[in-house]
């Protein structure tokens, strides 16, 4: 054997032994694709998950109608967000603890509001969908994998479309007094997550 | 490998790169979701272990159905807000004189309250509730345990809370009957006497 073929396979095990295959920052992957690891990804994110629950109880205490231009803006306003961030990459990287301040204030936001039975008009309701929409949809956009933005955004439209659809048509039509106080008391609890959650984040390190 | 049975430097060098492409780490999952399951369950599990807390928010819920609408409902969305002051309280290492005291205090009171059905006005009952939230928050904040999610554990603990709150509301039902009504009251006596226990406990 040559001197220079025992080089390269010295070489080559050296190579195997410090090079780590490439780390996958995303946040889920299912093994079933992008698609479902969107769909996933709203359902395991928790700060996704609450404010589409919050804001689908918030909608359904507003009612049918605000329910209908919620449901309209909240998932449109998501995918343009997602867009944006997806075309701007490291985004939610360089702004530090800013972007997990504001998704958990916007969750904190959407569960006070529907403790306090805040039957906002469709107007603000559907500005506050939008901006929820615009604000999740940027982070989730900035954090998924390259080459898979669309798909991945598909899937968390999808299901966020479909819980707000189910969770919001259940709220609106809900008259018995417990049930409403259920809907109000769910929003507390976000509400003081929230909160706790704000802390853990803007604490000073000891 | 040559004749005497040894490896040549080729075939070690081969064995070498084998066994480092078998023994390299699978891709690496960057996720904040690791350790998440941790962090609900331990969150979950932190007010229901500790008996005053247990007693305190099923006495919460309680006093709630012996008061009536709309207390029942302003008790349990009121006291998640305020625990969670509490919590950030905890959390900021803000000191809080006494808070095992508080926390069995609100045992005490809060048993003696459905034991002889004493209905204090709304703003009232509210402020007893939120003064005793406090307290069990800031217990609470606290105790993140080391690298549990915290979102979880917050997530956990406010469910669980809710969910004794619930436990106590759903106990209160039995006042609709006659025996039932004295159950309810011998259960906020019994709230009270752990109370005591408790108050004993931490003073001693």
């Amino acid at each position: 054997m040559t001197t220079a073929l025992r080089a390269w396979q010295r070489t080559l095990a050296a190579t195997a032994l410090l090079a780590a295959p490439p780390a996958r920052a995303h946040l889920v992957e299912t093994g079933f694709g992008a698609f479902y690891n969107g769909i996933v990804h709203v359902m395991l994110t928790l700060p996704d998950l609450l404010v589409v629950v919050a804001l689908a109880l918030l909608a359904g205490q507003c009612g049918k109608q605000a329910s209908r231009w919620a449901l309209l803006a909240l998932p449109v306003a998501w995918l343009v967000g997602g867009i944006i961030g997806s075309m701007l990459p490291g985004g939610t990287v360089s702004g530090g603890k800013l972007w997990p301040v504001l998704t958990t204030l916007s969750f904190g936001v959407a569960g006070a509001l529907v403790a306090f039975n805040g039957r906002l008009p469709v107007a603000p309701l559907a500005a506050f969908g939008v901006l929820v929409g615009l604000l999740h949809g940027y982070v989730n956009g900035a954090s998924t994998a390259a080459g898979a933005a669309s798909a991945e955004l598909a899937g968390a439209i999808t299901a966020i479309v479909c819980l707000f659809a189910i969770l919001a048509a259940q709220i609106t039509t809900v008259r018995a007094a417990w049930s409403r106080i259920a809907v109000r008391a769910a929003g507390s609890w976000v509400a003081a997550v929230s909160v706790l959650s704000l802390g853990w984040l803007v604490r000073p390190v000891v | 490998m040559n004749r005497h049975g040894n490896a040549s430097t080729a075939t070690v060098a081969r064995r070498i790169a084998l066994f480092a492409l078998v023994a390299a780490p699978l891709m690496a999952l960057a996720h904040e979701e690791t350790g998440q399951a941790a962090g609900f369950v331990s969150g979950l599990a932190h007010p229901i272990s500790g008996l005053d807390h247990v007693v305190a928010m099923i006495a919460v819920g309680l006093w709630g159905a012996v008061l009536g609408p709309p207390a029942i409902w302003v008790l349990p969305v009121a006291f998640p807000l305020v625990m969670a002051l509490g919590g950030l309280m905890g959390l900021f290492g803000m000191p809080l004189p006494a808070v095992e005291l508080g926390i069995a205090a609100s045992a005490i009171v809060l048993g003696i309250m459905v034991l002889a059905e004493l209905r204090p006005p709304l703003w009232l009952a509210a402020i007893v509730v939120a003064f005793f939230a406090i307290f069990h928050g800031h217990a609470h904040g606290r105790e993140l345990p080391e690298g549990g999610n915290a979102l979880l554990y917050s997530l956990g603990f406010v469910v669980a809370t809710g969910l004794l709150h619930a436990v106590g509301i759903l106990l209160g039902v039995a006042r609709t009957w006659p025996a039932g009504r004295q159950v309810v009251r011998a259960a906020g006596g019994g709230v009270a006497l752990a109370g005591l226990f408790f108050l004993w406990r931490a003073v001693a």
